[in-house]
């Protein structure tokens, strides 16, 4: 049996090469939360035919978001393509969440992408993120 | 100076794929005649009967019928005329629907070539599943075959979300599973089977897993609608073809902020709408695409 040791520069040593191990297990989605992580920020959304509660979102880059989503009347969809972020559905009266870290700068469409009538293409809006 | 077929095929840059742009007859007239295992067929798509906006499409009742008139003074008649999704406008009012796909139907009835191969958009069948469609068309998805060519028409539009789902996908690995992997295989579509730019909805949930089914094989072409606008793409050695509408124009991707209709241009009335032959050769081992205007330029 290896014995249990620890002086406290190999706690720092182990402290240290936490984040560096979890970044290799599972990936560097992870190493902001290994670290200190920005607190994760909830925005509130509605979804009705045919617009959004909030046409326009501002982010700070790095920091995790969780939108939480409900629509006020029938089916909808909710898809960030571009952080690989979609809800399966937004049914009314339930909250949908949906998250993820904005990695960049720029600016992100978000858009429904369950067909709901008339006006669906017109159904979107945008993360505006910033570092 | 004249084009044969070898060098429009150089210039394509796609092995197998003839492009061209023009009035109707262009391959017979360049000598292509059909021979037994050589045939073409029309696509038309995205009609959105329906549509009222004229600032948009000033001539919204009359844009499908010029259309139907340009097919039918073909030099040559097609083989078939497939209508690839969005032959209707959304409407929530399930009987205006109906009266809308009623009206399609009687119109397309006027086309020469009475062997016609409809499929829904979302416009069509998101809204009740593909119901409506259904009671004019009979089914949403399905395969056939013609002159040696395997045929198959899926359906992403019945699902709102944009999905094929497993049953259909079930079938299709089923309909392909005793097929010689050599054979030509055509596909229809009415949106992109592939992530062409999902920030617009022009995409299929799960279009990749029916493109996985179609790789083993070792001439699939796709053919859809939808982006409104001719768009070629290859997934691996698998070519995508988009058609022009018959309605309104879309911007290319990600060419303006949103994708809204391109306004008529009253100097140049009809751009961007059209339809197109696809001539197949060696038994669909040679695809030629000819895109057609509904009017020809300058007979507005």
């Amino acid at each position: 049996m290896t014995p249990v040791t620890s002086s406290l520069r190999e706690r720092r040593r182990a402290m240290l090469a936490l984040p560096l191990a979890a970044l290799l297990a599972v990936g560097g989605g992870y190493l902001v939360t290994a670290r200190a992580a920005p607190k994760e920020r909830v925005i509130k959304l509605t979804v009705k035919r045919f617009e959004y509660s909030q046409k326009e979102i501002v982010l700070k880059r790095g920091q995790p978001v969780v939108i939480e989503i409900t629509s006020l009347d029938v089916p909808h969809g909710f898809s960030v393509p571009d952080f690989n972020a979609r809800a399966d559905v937004v049914l009314p009266g339930k909250v949908t969440r949906v998250r993820f870290t904005p990695d960049r700068d720029g600016t992100f469409a978000y858009l429904c992408d369950i067909f709901c009538g008339t006006g669906h293409e017109q159904l979107e809006g945008h993360f505006v993120v910033r570092g | 100076m004249g084009m044969d077929r070898r060098q429009f095929m150089r210039l394509a840059g796609i092995g197998g794929v003839v492009f061209a742009s023009g009035l109707p007859g262009w391959a017979r007239a360049q000598g292509y005649g059909t021979s037994a295992d050589e045939f073409f067929f029309v696509q038309l798509s995205d009609l959105h009967w329906g549509f009222s906006d004229a600032k948009v499409n000033p001539d919204f009742d009359g844009t499908l019928k010029k259309a139907i008139v340009a097919v039918n003074a073909l030099s040559e008649q097609p083989d078939f005329v497939v209508f690839t999704g969005d032959l209707t406008h959304n409407t929530d009012d399930p009987r205006e629907r109906r009266r809308r796909l009623g009206q399609v139907k009687e119109m397309a009835a006027a086309l020469k070539v009475k062997n016609l191969k409809f499929m829904p958009g979302e416009h069509d069948a998101a809204l009740d599943n593909g119901k409506a469609f259904e009671e004019f068309f009979g089914k949403t998805y399905y395969a056939f075959d013609h002159k040696g060519v395997h045929f198959i028409a899926l359906d992403n539009v019945s699902d709102p979300a944009a999905a094929l789902g497993e049953e259909q996908l079930r079938w299709l690995a089923a309909d392909l599973a005793a097929r010689d992997r050599k054979a030509p295989i055509v596909v229809f579509a009415h949106r992109p089977l592939f992530d062409l730019l999902p920030q617009w909805d022009w995409a299929t949930r799960d279009g990749a897993k029916a493109i996985d089914l179609l790789m083993p094989f070792a001439n699939p072409t796709v053919f859809y609608g939808h982006i409104h606008q001719e768009n070629h793409h290859t997934t691996g050695h698998i070519a995508h073809h988009s058609a022009k509408s018959l309605m309104f124009p879309l911007p290319a991707p990600l060419s303006q902020p949103k994708r809204a209709p391109l306004p008529w241009d009253p100097s140049e009335p009809y751009r961007g709408l059209g339809f197109r032959e696809v001539e197949l050769e060696q038994k669909g081992v040679k695809v030629a695409i000819q895109e057609l205007p509904v009017v020809k330029p300058g007979a507005a």
